[in-house]
């Protein structure tokens, strides 16, 4: 193996196609297929009474109006993603709803014709008689129950759970310092620039459903469609094609969308076809919500936080599909990477009337972040203490790993930090921020964060030599613009030694590769990178082994470069990889392409049969792996921002990242990560938000009032790395897709805090709220 | 009209966007549709060489006009263009789905400054979102297709 | 989202433009479509007559008459900012289109477009309104001048007949102190609030339902702005005094 491309900043082989114009995203996908459109609940909480459709039926070019009575699974729940015991009154929604509905935005009627043009004209046809319910909206309006969003959930609570570590009543009791503390932390769409969408064909003379979805996990599509349609696996192809970004919301899974094309697709047999528009990704795509955070702190005189205890409320959203692994990881998450020698933590997971909330890029980790953050500051403020230097007391050092912190981590393991070193992170980021800028309202803000990555429970990796020399390699977990295909052919090039261009891998396509959990939670290179690197590794080792009997040498004496096995050594002794190939697999007739040498008269012969015990023909293994526990990444960002006092216009002055997700495969992707998560993060603290007004109708479901940054808006990123190897993986990486995200609000709000002189305890902010804020 | 220099005839049906009309009805599927209002930019092409909005055009409206799309910027057999090539080389996309849009963007800004200053550069791609990289990639490839044009 | 059918029409001369307005229930005219077309793809407008005026000969000049500047209907706003004219007879009008949307938006939009459609947000209405300009308006009977402080009557509201083009706009020569700031969120977007100076004439935009003159020196008297998710009406109120202060610091 060579060590070529491990931390090379390779250019991506994903490029020349995309920017060709040849990307091949779901909605490119014709085949003739059918159009379709939802119809949605314009309310947040309704009774329905009737439901008309004859008059949609009726349109020219409408071939099937579905509503839930007439689906054979009308009444069936969507699955239940991920149930834990603490999630006591767990609720799903039901494909098209037929009794009530709890969300604006909730389907109700499903439209299917010959273009998406006639679908919308015929939706607008679909009468549905609604009795309005009183709504639910705000967390804290769940919590005081005055209305129920589920009649059988009394106090709208789906979920609550309570841990402890250490005894914080006692530790408060006497702790010389105490305060009370209240956070508010609001998240808002993912919003990738890829809507979602399905298409979906049903072939009767091979009995196979074929589905294109824009989605991080068709493996687990496959699955459930399979058991839906009574279909065994086999039938079942699901492909995630070219994805414009996922973030987190392509990773719920069964949307009503998800059953229902393929549903159509099997009834009509046509092709069918739905892509969401923007309007509708607002209020049908999942999102990220709020928290609301009660913390109680108890500190001595320098500063070291002696317990805290933190009472949340978390937004679920209508439903539960996705469980409870969004507060789970916001309880797991509020230490970071700082000593809290009692930590207890309560939250209550609400229900609202309004979409259904998972994860979005952060994943609960920014409340977390946010909420110790702004503690420490507030400590800080307390006692005259530096900011700094408060932080430094608090950190966890870097000879005390592994750091158990007790509670419970979502894969249902406790969360255990496995390397890390955060005062260097904290140092580094300093000298990068420099001095303080000149002028008035210049404030700093800092934040340092852990993140754990790699969750299992596997990923796999199939790799193989062909006989042309060409490697191709496969996993079933999808890229939505992670430069998978690059990165993990990095991986496989230096354990075959041969060129990344040469290694051609497939991703997300369960004809090519049908086991695998998905990509979220910043674990793909940590899951599917491993598993690359694993097969890859038997690979070379069976090349060797075949190579050895054809080099007459000791298999220990071989290496392989440059495409070839070779004597170490003796570089003109070997044999090109494809030529292994060819052996590998003992043939009859030669077809050409070096078979010739494969076949039974040729070569030496050895005892045994041609496929010895054990043995499989070819030159490709499959190989898994399956983390013990999460790998822990982590990073601090500081920044300097000046706040306008008359107009409350935000500048980032200077935006520094340091940040260490162990070993680097490719720091040109990962700088493209960091880079895009910071600007998600920065969207998040101050552009975007989600505006639900009372009545649960989202005001600015649209992209000029849902405001996503442009790069006018975005400031250029310092970035710069450490690298503490996970102990826990072959190749010694940890994720990185969210470390761009996750500290920032908590940077933003302290350095407009410090900016403006005016504590600042929620997020996002706007120069509306700033001014609300300074009156 | 006349799409990246081949004559088609309009939609029959007036209200077809041009978009739609570009990716279903041509089958060139490489000008996206992101927001259909204007404001995220994925579904920029060339209109007689200036930048528009396809969502925000009837495609009847393109009749008597050369439209210029992403896949007219290179042969198919042939090299990329200067501005897709200084995307690649400077890791201005990743999931692509923004990029096609940008990509017409920046043509249309080097057609009116061959030589941007960076702010020129920050105003030409002010109006296109990306959701995936946080621009600065994007910043340094505008700069490098400059530079790769004058070649 | 998908626009809603419509009777589409593409009449070649003004006086065609003029006799099918005249003629037909509910048409709406499309010119540049940015501000348009979105509404249609939402369903918010559903007209049902759709009179495209982009195949209208002789409808896009700049030139100057009168003491100022004529753009008829079919300048695009990306023309007025190359415009060496209009950078040298009216300066303001040439700062005041560079803060419309962004540079893609303004290739397709016009100037007479803007004004027509008279969202109380946009600049170009408020540039009208600072220098006493005013709009020719033509129909199948008649043409008249309509001076901008009779031309906008509400939100998205002129007082231009369903019959009549708005076929040109005036801006008179200006080569005065003048300025023009707004605040709005990103940029590119619509003002929260704005401000035109020329001279001692104050105009704000996106704080009433029309663009309104104003007093200098107490320039949110009487003013009753609206509220929604990015600014308060206090915080409207604000900006007008913050904005007003800037533009007549010089």
């Amino acid at each position: 193996m060579t060590t070529r491309w491990f931390g090379a900043p390779v250019q991506r082989v994903e490029d020349d196609r995309l920017l060709r114009g040849h990307g091949r995203f779901t909605d490119d996908i014709d085949g003739g297929a059918l159009e379709c459109c939802f119809v949605r609940s314009p309310y947040a909480h309704a009774r329905i009474t009737s439901i008309d459709v004859a008059a949609a039926r009726e349109v020219r070019g409408v071939v099937a109006v579905y509503t839930a009575a007439d689906l054979p699974f009308g009444g069936v729940d969507l699955p239940l993603l991920i149930p834990h015991p603490n999630l006591t009154h767990g609720r799903t929604q039901r494909c098209l709803a037929s009794e009530v509905v709890r969300y604006a935005g909730e389907a109700v009627a499903f439209v299917v014709a010959e273009s998406r043009y006639v679908a919308e004209d015929a939706a607008e046809l679909v009468h549905v008689e609604y009795e309005a319910l009183p709504v639910v909206i705000t967390p804290e309006a769940a919590a005081r129950a005055e209305n129920l969003v589920h009649d059988d959930v009394p106090g709208n609570v789906a979920a609550e759970m309570l841990q402890e570590v250490g005894d914080v009543a006692a530790a408060l009791a006497v702790a010389p310092h105490r305060k009370t503390l209240h956070f508010r932390y609001e998240r808002g769409a993912a919003s990738p620039m890829e809507g979602r969408a399905v298409w979906a064909r049903w072939s009767e003379a091979e009995r196979k459903l074929t589905v294109y979805d824009s989605t991080q996990s068709p493996t687990s599509i496959r699955g459930g469609l399979a058991v839906l349609f009574g279909l065994p696996e086999s039938s079942v192809e699901v492909i995630a094609p070219d994805v414009g970004g996922g973030f987190g919301p392509k990773i719920m899974l069964f949307y009503p969308d998800e059953l229902l094309v393929p549903f159509a697709a099997m009834q009509l047999g046509r092709p069918v076809k739905w892509t969401e528009d923007r309007q509708e990704h607002f209020t049908a795509v999942n999102q990220e919500r709020g928290q609301v955070h009660e913390v109680e702190v108890g500190f001595d005189d320098e500063g070291r936080v002696l317990a805290l205890g933190d009472d949340f409320i978390h937004d679920g959203g209508a439903y539960t599909p996705y469980g409870i692994i969004l507060p789970i990881i916001t309880a797991a998450q509020v230490p970071g990477p700082y000593r809290i020698p009692s930590y207890r933590v309560r939250f209550r997971d609400v229900y609202t009337n309004a979409t259904p909330t998972s994860p979005y890029r952060g994943a609960g980790r920014p409340h977390a972040c946010f909420v110790m953050e702004r503690t420490l500051d507030a400590i800080a403020a307390e006692l005259s203490l530096d900011r700094v230097e408060v932080r430094r007391r608090n950190l966890i050092q870097p000879d005390q790993f592994p750091y158990d912190v007790g509670v419970a981590w979502q894969d249902g393991n406790t969360v255990v930090y496995d390397s890390g070193n955060y005062p260097e992170l904290l140092d580094r980021a300093l000298e990068k921020l420099g001095p303080r800028p000149p002028g008035d309202h210049v404030g700093m803000g800092l934040a340092i964060y852990v993140e754990g990555t790699g969750v299992g429970p596997y990923e796999g990796a199939h790799v193989q030599v062909l006989v042309s020399g060409k490697v191709i390699a496969a996993t079933g977990i999808p890229s939505q613009g992670q430069a998978h295909a690059t990165v993990w052919a990095q991986v496989v090039a230096d354990e075959l030694g041969v060129d990344v261009k040469d290694v051609e891998v497939t991703s997300g396509d369960t004809r090519r590769f049908s086991w695998g959990v998905g990509t979220f939670a910043s674990r793909g290179a940590v899951t599917a990178g491993n598993a690359m690197h694993i097969a890859a590794r038997m690979v070379a080792t069976k090349a060797k082994h075949i190579a050895a009997d054809h080099l007459e040498a000791n298999a220990d004496d071989l290496e392989l470069v440059d495409g070839r096995v070779r004597v170490k050594g003796s570089p003109d002794r070997g044999i090109p990889l494809g030529a292994v190939a060819v052996l590998s697999n003992p043939v009859r007739y030669a077809f050409g392409g070096g078979t010739e040498a494969a076949t039974q008269f040729a070569g030496k012969p050895r005892p045994g049969p041609p496929l010895q015990d054990g043995e499989q023909p070819g030159l490709e293994a499959t190989g898994y792996y399956s983390p013990p526990g999460s790998t822990w990444a982590s990073g601090c960002h500081a920044a300097y921002v000046r706040v306008d006092p008359k107009t409350f216009r935000l500048e980032i002055l200077k935006y520094v990242v340091v940040h260490d997700c162990g070993r680097v495969i490719n720091p040109l992707v990962l700088q493209g990560q960091i880079e895009g998560g910071v600007a998600q993060g920065i969207g998040g603290a101050f552009y975007e938000r989600l505006a639900y007004d009372a009545d649960g109708q989202l005001r600015n479901a649209s992209f000029m009032e849902f405001l996503i940054p442009y790069a006018t808006e975005i400031p250029p990123i310092e970035i710069d790395h450490i690298e503490t190897p996970s102990p826990l993986n072959p190749l010694g990486v940890k994720g990185a897709g969210e470390a761009g995200v996750i500290p920032v609000g908590a940077v933003i709000a302290s350095a407009i805090d410090e900016a403006l002189g005016i504590p600042i305890t929620e997020m996002p902010l706007s120069p509306l709220r700033l001014f609300e804020l300074t009156r | 009209m006349r799409v990246n220099g081949v004559a088609h005839p309009p939609p029959q049906d007036p209200r077809r966007l041009l978009s739609d009309h570009l990716r279903h009805d041509l089958g060139l599927t490489g000008t996206h549709v992101g927001c259909e209002h204007g404001v995220c930019g994925c579904c920029t092409v060339l209109l007689d060489g200036a930048a528009v909005r396809s969502c925000l055009m009837l495609a009847v409206q393109a009749e008597g006009h050369e439209v210029t799309t992403v896949e007219g910027l290179a042969r198919d057999d042939g090299p990329l263009h200067a501005v897709q090539q200084a995307f690649h080389e400077c890791h201005g996309l990743q999931c692509g789905f923004c990029t096609p849009g940008f990509v017409m963007s920046v043509v249309g800004l080097l057609a009116q400054h061959p030589n941007p200053t960076a702010q020129e550069i920050e105003e030409g791609i002010a109006g296109n979102l990306c959701r995936c990289t946080g621009y600065a990639s994007i910043r340094r490839a505008v700069a490098r297709a400059a530079e790769l044009s004058a070649q | 989202m998908k626009p809603p059918p419509f009777e589409y029409h593409a009449p070649t001369s003004v006086n065609e433009v003029c006799a099918l307005l005249g003629s037909l229930d509910d048409p709406k005219i499309l010119a540049g479509g940015q501000s348009l077309i979105p509404l249609l793809n939402f369903r918010l407008a559903r007209p049902r007559h759709l009179v495209d005026i982009n195949r209208v000969e002789g409808l896009d000049r700049i030139y100057e008459r009168d003491g100022g500047i004529a753009v008829q209907a079919l300048v695009r706003q990306s023309v007025i900012e190359d415009s060496e004219l209009v950078a040298r007879v009216c300066p303001l009008l040439s700062d005041a289109v560079r803060l419309v949307a962004h540079r893609v938006i303004r290739n397709r939009g016009t100037v007479c477009g803007s004004i027509a459609h008279a969202d109380p947000a946009s600049e170009l209405p408020a540039v009208l309104l600072a220098l006493g300009g005013s709009v020719v308006a033509h129909s199948a009977r008649s043409q008249r001048v309509i001076p901008a402080g009779e031309l906008f009557a509400g939100m998205f509201e002129t007082s231009l007949e369903p019959q009549e083009l708005l076929a040109e706009a005036w801006f008179p020569a200006f080569a005065g102190k003048h300025a023009i700031f707004e605040e709005s969120r990103r940029h590119g977007d619509f003002a929260l609030a704005g401000v035109v100076r020329a001279d001692k004439e104050l105009a704000l935009f996106g704080v009433a339902s029309t663009p309104v003159l104003a007093d200098p020196h107490d320039p949110t008297r009487g003013l009753e702005p609206s509220g929604d998710i990015e600014a308060s009406p206090e915080f409207r109120l604000h900006l007008v005094k913050v904005l007003t202060e800037r533009a007549f610091a010089a």
